[in-house]
């Protein structure tokens, strides 16, 4: 229970305002390690968060074929949904065509993004092999690897994507 | 009583005092959307058919007139996947600086989840002394407050990048912005109790949407004035807004404002999520891209008269918009009726909060001729809102994200409102 002097102090502050409140009735409760590694699905660039599992582009291509082209097209030239590879032309052209092999400065995303939210329709439904094997198709068709190449936990991260260095920070500036 | 000499312009293009709305005696047309309709034909001495028989009896939860129906939202979904895409919340037909709950603008990379409140949970890791999990009821036994705060999609208004401008209601051009009252715990108290280390730098936050959304947030500003939401405008959040709770980073890019948020991972770097590296990033005409532009510039509109109305004859009107900074509080909006060449302050209205909707008003003296109307936001930064060539010399076109130029409308001698690039 509250008690009322600790209601008092609470009460009728704006959260642009006056005095922000420090702390409150402590009732989390511990998260088990079970609950952490089955929620935690972020990847980061250096590899942090990537499972077990490997592909290349052949079986990738298998995947692509069968859940992403109905919305990204053929070879990823988009259709419904966003061009994945292709770009006609480069960043600084009039339009510029932004695609994972121009743009993404990161490969450990395409895997990170498809896994949590692709394909759309089923999101959550593919293995770490499938995801893998479609994320080496992605890179694949962009150019960025070759067909043969083996994507896992270890080469993901070491994949040199062209658009690296493309981005200016700019925070809260 | 009016004097004459209040009518005295005080700006070109027929701009009154701001201060001419507190002087009685003094009537205002009103741009209308629509050919007014024949008026009730009830004679004066005789009721009209509501006041001859009882009313409805009482509601269970209260809906607009059946007269407002086209007070809406306008969507957009993608054709493969209904639940992708956005909708614009009708600036165009609103007063005030609050945003009705059921008009507030959506953007949903798949869908709105349908959440068992009872199943909804809060998961806090990573770079802290105690993971911690709450569940509803307990984050409703913490100490709440409210705040008043826009939210606004980065790629609001980005109609304003193509090359001609586009003829559309003002809602639909840049009402991917709402304005609610946010009720919640803040969240500074949470990441308390879970102890941060010293390497903390960053909060990844997630939604619990089949798009199970991510974005990286700076943890200076998840210490600042970061708020997990849980009502909306006095009621529980709708679920197309977050249900059963929402992140809220006030002055922020709206999709840092995760919804149906479950689950904040602290760490000393970003995760470069698709939504932080492809996606709202802007390139430059240079081929480098801006990444993490976190603040909302400021941003004004005149959302009557604009696209859509009508003015029906010279005379009086009351000139009435949005402005808003992700900075802070609006110092001032400035009006003009000449295409730029002269402005006047706007009266404000009162509440004028940080980070909030602000409402302006001026009244106007239309003389019949065409002519070109525009807004200035200055905030109390002395950010100035620019026009749209200095906003595309500094950025390019092909930005998509981060549009907060100045919009101009044009008038013509018919009363019809356009959109124009001047
Ligand atoms: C039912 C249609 C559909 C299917 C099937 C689908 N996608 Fe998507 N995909 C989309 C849509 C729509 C978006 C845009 C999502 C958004 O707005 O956040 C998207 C976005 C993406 C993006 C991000 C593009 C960018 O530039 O930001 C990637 C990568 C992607 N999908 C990969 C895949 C892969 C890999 C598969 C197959 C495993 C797949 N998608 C299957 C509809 C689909």
């Amino acid at each position: 229970m509250f008690s009322r002097s600790l209601m008092l102090c609470f009460c009728f502050c704006l959260c642009h305002g006056v005095q922000t409140e420090k702390s409150g009735p402590n009732l989390g409760r511990a998260a088990s390690e079970d609950l952490i590694k089955n929620w935690n699905i972020d990847v980061f660039p250096d590899g942090e968060g990537l499972p077990a599992g490997n592909g290349n582009a052949v079986t990738g291509k298998r995947v692509y074929e069968a859940h992403c082209l109905s919305c990204h097209g053929v070879d990823g030239e988009g259709s419904s949904a966003d061009e994945l590879a292709g770009a006609r032309h480069s960043l600084t052209d009039n339009p510029p065509d932004k695609t994972i092999g121009t743009y993404w400065p990161y490969a450990t995303t395409v895997f990170d993004f498809t896994r949590r939210a692709m394909p759309l329709n089923a999101p959550g439904s593919l293995s770490h092999d499938q995801l893998y094997a479609v994320t080496a198709y992605l890179l694949y068709l962009n150019g960025i690897i070759k067909e043969t190449d083996i994507i896992n936990a270890e080469t993901l991260p070491k994949v040199e994507m062209p658009n690296r260095e493309g981005f200016i920070q700019i925070g809260t500036e | 009583m009016v004097r004459q000499t209040d009518l005295q312009p005080v700006a070109g293009g027929g701009l009154l005092d701001r201060r001419l709305f507190l002087k009685r005696g003094l009537s205002f047309s009103v741009a209308v959307a629509l050919a007014p309709e024949t008026l009730a034909s009830a004679s004066d001495n005789e009721r009209l058919a509501w006041m001859q028989k009882p009313g409805e009896p009482f509601s269970n939860y209260g809906q607009p007139s059946p007269h407002e129906r086209k007070t809406i939202r306008w969507t957009m979904g993608n054709s493969m996947a209904p639940g992708n895409g956005v909708s614009w919340a009708p600036l165009q037909d609103m007063e005030g600086i609050i945003t009705p709950s059921g008009l507030h603008f959506e953007r949903h990379h798949n869908g709105v989840p349908q959440i068992d409140p009872d199943k909804h949970q809060l998961l806090i890791h990573g770079l802290v002394n105690k993971p911690l999990v709450f569940d509803m009821a307990t984050l409703q036994r913490y100490p709440m407050q409210s705040c008043y705060a826009f939210v606004e999609c980065g790629g609001n208004s980005n109609a304003g990048w193509r090359e001609e401008p586009i003829q559309t209601a003002v809602g639909y051009f840049h009402g991917m912005a709402s304005c609610s009252e946010w009720t919640g715990v803040p969240l500074r108290i949470i990441l308390d109790e879970a102890k941060l280390k010293g390497r903390a730098k960053w909060m990844v936050a997630e939604g619990a949407d089949a798009a199970v959304m991510n974005i990286s947030i700076p943890m200076e500003k998840a210490l600042d004035d970061c708020l997990l939401a849980i009502y909306q405008n006095g009621e529980r959040i709708r679920p197309e807004n977050g249900y059963p709770l929402r992140l809220i980073v006030p002055g922020w890019e709206g999709v840092l404002n995760v919804k149906w948020l479950r689950r904040l991972h602290i760490t000393n770097r970003p995760v470069m999520a698709r939504n932080e590296t492809a996606k709202y990033t802007e390139l430059m005409p240079s081929g480098k891209s801006r990444q993490f532009t976190f603040v909302m510039d400021a941003k004004s509109l005149i959302t009557s008269p604009s696209f859509g109305h009508k003015l029906d004859n010279k005379g009086l009107y009351q000139v009435s918009g949005l402005a808003w900074s992700g900075r802070g509080r609006i110092s001032k909006v400035e009006i003009s009726a000449d295409g730029g060449q002269t402005w006047a302050e706007a009266q404000l209205q009162e509440p004028v909060l940080p980070k909030c909707f602000t409402r302006f008003r001026i009244p106007w003296q239309w003389n019949g001729k065409k002519m070109i109307l525009k807004s200035r936001a200055i905030d109390e930064t002395g950010y100035v809102q620019p026009e749209r060539d200095a906003l595309i010399m500094r950025r390019g076109r092909y930005g998509y994200f981060h549009y907060n130029a100045i919009v101009s409308w044009e008038i013509s001698p018919e009363g019809s409102v356009s959109h124009v690039f001047a």
